[in-house]
């Protein structure tokens, strides 16, 4: 076990070295167009693109500048935007990620929650109407944009109801930092988490179901009845324990691409400066350095929650342990 | 055996019918038989004779939507048929217990077996979990598995196939079944484990004073195991009797057909294997008379009339042959 | 006497199992099937039977060892030069369903073969070659003409078999491997494949590789009989010799466990071995089946038997190989 779980993490470690390089040939050693140029942004002077030229190695091979990149991206953490007068630019990656982190985190919350119940419930009562209402309600949460759905939050929200008993406790829109107010953090959220969330319910909620259905004719289902158990413990138990590696799976993926700015949506709607906006903020003023240091953060996410996700699988699945599935 | 005793499970004219098409289709048909104590009574019968669907039947366990179970089946007195599955569950796993052809897939794959065994017993008392843990170890190691308290800590892939059933027999065992249900249970085995599985089932009766009904498509598993033998055929029974009678002198020519078509160990080969032509007819398409019909050497005239299942010395016989007085020839029994 | 039509020399099958962990499928087999004869495998699950037959047909290429096939060793043949080969030689399956492709018509399906090859003389078939020939084929393994235009799933098990022999027969291979054709059947069917094989051999003078689990099956159908264990052929010898007077007493063993269809009189018989079949990843030193073996003595936990001719003609790998009770 414990040597399965190092050679992941080495695996982990191998693959992100390999995206770094590969964003990095993709942004600075395009042919055809001068790094230089493109970091010091358009109209600079060319003192400007002279220091550029130095600072970054362009004058240098590709090793060297791609370690001198790595360095100010990690070590020294100076990376600097020329386009957006000079800002630091890991400290301002720094400052968005907890404002996504805090928002996938408390949706995902929501969403494995709500759609396990959900998921379950249905499968437990397949072909009642209980069954089909639940995962109506999912494919309308599927079907809502997020966009929009943000924008009829707030609207109820911020304006049209703000004033009734009902979300006056509702602050303006942005974020609260949770170290400085946690009740406040807690309340700018919550609108957001739900919004963020309902989509993901739908799609986790039908997933679920499909598959406890699935293994309800599985063997072991009909050998844990003719145990005489309850016909919960059987669902829970046996059903949705071995039905939870999709789940699994599937969860790694979506809140890895939302924690690396998958989320923009609904930050941009709730006026919430996390990694997405960041991001579009970058791609638009084709920022690069900005754009090189989200591009590396979002890799970083991704490739963590894969890991994770093998590592649960471990935790999950007796076979997978013994390398036998 | 005490004649006068109730047995411990009566079936009369049990009938599954099963929503096929929109249409009612009925995959087990008038199926009756009785099991007493400490007896061993095989079911034998081709794929899709219904052997499994009416073991199903007896644990409650036919779920299928719309599925229709007529006749009595009564245990130690209570009607099961029709019994609300609250009651079933009481019964499962406590006084009837079920074991299943394969035992890897019959385990849940994420559990180890003796946590799953101390679920069952858990289950029906209320036992400490390390009360529990002693009884599934002692468990364990009567039905011969070395080293029980470390196969218990074992996942299901992680044992092989003749460990696994045993821990399922174990795990079967747990609460003292006065009956257990035994689908295919050396099917999916090789044949010096499978010969070491039916020993440990004939030692259950002596040692747990179990009842076994034994489902099976070997005929060789029967005679080695059985005390009563009946044969399936198409969902409706060809014949019952004492195991060595019918084996001896089988008198439905589908048992006659199905002993000869087996393949002799011992003594000459025969150049070609007697065999019968065709193949079963599905539930739906069975024929109104008798179900054998088409594929009988023997059918005529007066078998286009579904013959009763009717007493001939100490087996009964759904055939019209005995009645006409022809009986079928004694088998040369050869060992 | 003639010379072997298919041969293996001192195969060695590997496979990589993950944590450098190696399973040793066939550890040094070595087996001559000479034309006109029908070899059975037996042995319990996992002992490399079917790697053994899918071997002999290089379907799967021994990691060491020769395989002959007529004379020519097809161990390390390209698949190019292989194919024509392989007209020569055909497989049977266990799943007579999986191996049938279900969205297409029986006639397709039995066609493939004759249209992919090129005929004796190396040209293509015409359409009426082809239809000549299926009506053939069906009429030998004993199917409808009907069942040309139908799909798999209209067949029943039995059924389904026939059509898988009617395929492998299609281009007149001299040697079938048929790997557990008749396990999935049930007995009243099993009997008229199982005759179906014979009658074939008979008339198209076939040589059988023929894999089986259930010994009664085999000894109806061999002449002779080699016995696996763990990956190496324990016995191996005319199938009424082997059969009647087992030499290895796993051979012994295996025929003592079949059930009979017989009830003895002299009550229950006690099982003749205990315990599994040992993981193939770490097989027992010396004598492989000496942690189940009644007769086994101190030699045999460390001395490896290996097959010899105890004088009987048959090989045995045994130190102390039973005495012949007929
Ligand atoms: N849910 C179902 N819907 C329709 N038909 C069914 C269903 N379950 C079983 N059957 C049919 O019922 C018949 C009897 O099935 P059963 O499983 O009892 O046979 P069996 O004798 O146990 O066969 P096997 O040896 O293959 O297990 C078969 O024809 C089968 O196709
Ligand atoms: S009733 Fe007729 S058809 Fe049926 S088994 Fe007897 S002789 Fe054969
Ligand atoms: S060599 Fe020894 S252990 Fe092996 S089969 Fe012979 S007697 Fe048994
Ligand atoms: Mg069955």
């Amino acid at each position: 076990m414990a040597m399965a779980v190092l050679r992941r993490l080495g695996q982990t470690l191998f693959v992100l070295f390999g995206i770094s390089v590969l964003v990095f040939l993709v942004f600075f050693a395009t042919p055809g167009a001068d790094p230089t140029a493109r970091i010091a942004g358009r109209n600079a002077s060319p003192q400007t693109i002279a220091r550029v030229r130095v600072e970054y190695g362009f004058d240098r091979p590709l090793p060297v500048q791609y370690v001198r990149m790595m360095e100010k991206l990690f070590v020294t953490r100076d990376l600097t935007s020329y386009v957006n007068r000079g800002e630091l630019v890991v400290p301002e990656v720094f400052q968005a990620a907890p404002v996504t982190v805090s928002l996938v985190t408390g949706a995902a919350l929501i969403w494995v929650l709500a759609s396990v119940a959900m998921g379950t419930l249905a499968a437990a009562l397949r072909g009642t109407w209980v069954d089909r209402g639940l995962m109506m309600l999912g494919l309308v949460g599927i079907s809502i944009p997020v966009f929009w759905l943000g924008q009829v939050a707030n609207l109820l929200t911020q304006s049209r109801y703000h004033d009734s008993w009902l979300f006056s406790w509702v602050p303006g829109l942005g974020y609260v930092p949770f170290t400085q107010d946690p009740l406040g953090w807690f309340r700018a959220l919550v609108i957001p988490w739900v919004t963020l969330a309902v989509l993901f319910v739908g799609i986790y909620s039908r997933v679920l179901r499909a598959d406890l259905v699935a293994v309800r004719g599985e063997d072991f289902m009909r050998t844990a009845r003719a145990k005489g158990l309850s016909p919960a413990r059987v669902l829970l138990f046996h059903g949705l324990r071995t039905s939870m590696m999709t789940f699994v799976s599937l969860f790694g993926l979506d809140f890895a691409q939302l924690v690396g700015g998958g989320a923009l949506l609904t930050e941009v709607v709730f006026g919430l400066q996390g990694v997405g906006r960041l991001t579009y903020q970058a791609l638009g003023n084709l920022d690069l350095p900005l754009i090189m240091a989200t591009v590396m953060y979002s890799a970083v996410f991704v490739v963590i929650a894969n890991a994770v996700v093998d590592m649960l699988y471990l935790l999950l699945d007796p076979r997978v342990r013994d390398g036998r599935a | 055996m005490d004649a006068d005793a109730p047995p411990l499970l009566a079936v009369r004219d049990l009938t599954i019918a099963l929503p096929v098409g929109g249409r009612m289709v009925t995959i087990v048909d008038s199926v009756s038989f009785t099991l007493g104590a400490r007896e061993i009574l095989g079911i034998v019968g081709e794929s899709g004779s219904g052997k499994s669907m009416t073991a199903l039947a007896l644990m409650g366990l036919i779920d299928a939507p719309g599925a229709r179970i007529t006749g009595s089946a009564r245990f130690k007195g209570r009607e099961l048929v029709g019994l609300p599955q609250r009651a079933f569950r009481t019964l499962r796993g406590r006084e009837i217990a079920m074991i299943f052809q394969d035992p890897m897939t019959a385990f849940t794959p994420v559990y180890t077996v003796g946590w799953q065994i101390d679920e069952q017993i858990r289950a029906h008392g209320r036992v400490t979990r390390k009360d529990a843990r002693v009884r599934t170890i002692r468990l364990l190691g009567d039905m011969g598995v070395p080293d029980p308290a470390r196969v218990a800590d074992r996942y299901p892939h992680q044992l092989s196939g003749g460990l696994r059933q045993r821990a399922m027999i174990a795990m079967a065992l747990s609460c003292n079944p006065s009956l257990l249900i035994a689908d295919e249970p050396t099917t999916a085995l090789d044949v010096t484990v499978q010969a070491q599985i039916l020993d440990l089932l004939r030692r259950l009766r002596r040692e747990y004073g179990s009842s076994v009904l034994l489902i099976t498509h070997d005929m060789g598993v029967v005679a080695e195991t059985c005390d009563r033998t009946m044969v399936l055929y198409s969902g409706t029974i060809a014949e019952r009797g004492p195991t060595g009678a019918v084996f001896a002198r089988p008198g439905h020519p589908y048992t006659a057909a199905l002993l000869d078509s087996i393949p002799p160990l011992h003594g000459a080969r025969p150049a070609r294997l007697p065999s019968i032509p065709g193949s079963p007819p599905a539930p739906a398409d069975r024929p109104a008379g008798c179900p054998f019909a088409p594929r009988c050497g023997y059918a005529h005239d007066a078998c286009a009339v579904r013959p009763p299942l009717l007493p001939r010395g100490v087996q009964d016989i759904a055939c019209v042959l005995p009645a006409e007085g022809r009986d079928l020839p004694a088998r040369c029994v050869s060992a | 006497m003639t010379a072997p039509l298919i041969e293996a020399q001192s195969l060695r099958m590997e496979y990589r199992v993950g944590r450098g962990q190696v399973l040793r499928a066939l550890d040094g087999v070595s087996l001559a099937v000479r034309p006109g004869e029908v070899l059975g495998l037996v042995g319990e699950s996992g002992c490399g039977k079917s790697t053994l037959g899918r071997c002999l047909l290089r379907l799967a290429r021994p990691t060491a060892g020769r395989v002959i096939f007529d004379g020519t060793d097809i161990t390390a043949l390209p698949e190019r030069t292989l194919r024509p080969l392989r007209q020569g030689m055909q497989m049977v399956f266990q799943d007579s369903y999986a191996s049938l492709n279900p969205r297409r018509r029986i006639g397709e399906l039995i066609a493939e073969p004759l249209r992919v090859h090129r005929d004796g003389q190396g040209r293509r078939r015409t359409a009426g070659d082809i239809a000549a020939r299926l009506a053939e084929l069906l009429d030998l393994v004993g199917l409808p003409q009907a069942a040309l235009a139908r799909y798999p799933h209209e067949f029943s098990g039995g059924q389904r078999q026939r059509i898988n022999i009617a395929r492998a027969l299609a281009l007149s291979p001299r040697l079938v491997v048929a790997d557990e054709p008749v396990s999935a059947l049930d007995v009243s069917i099993q009997a008229q494949i199982v005759n179906l094989f014979m009658d074939l051999r008979d008339r198209l003078g076939l040589t059988y590789v023929f894999v089986a689990h259930d010994l009664a099956v085999v000894r109806q159908i061999s002449t002779r009989v080699a016995v696996m264990y763990l990956g190496a052929i324990v016995e191996l010898g005319d199938a009424d010799t082997v059969l009647h007077s087992p030499a290895h007493p796993y051979t012994a063993a295996l025929i003592a466990a079949v059930p009979e269809p017989v009830v003895s009189p002299d009550g229950d018989r006690a099982p003749p071995l205990r315990g599994d079949v040992p993981s193939p990843i770490a097989p027992p030193p010396g004598c492989r089946f000496h942690t189940r073996c009644p007769i086994a003595q101190d030699r045999c936990r460390t001395d490896p038997p290996v097959l010899r001719d105890p004088g009987d003609g048959r090989q045995v790998a045994c130190h102390f190989p039973l005495e012949s009770s007929a």
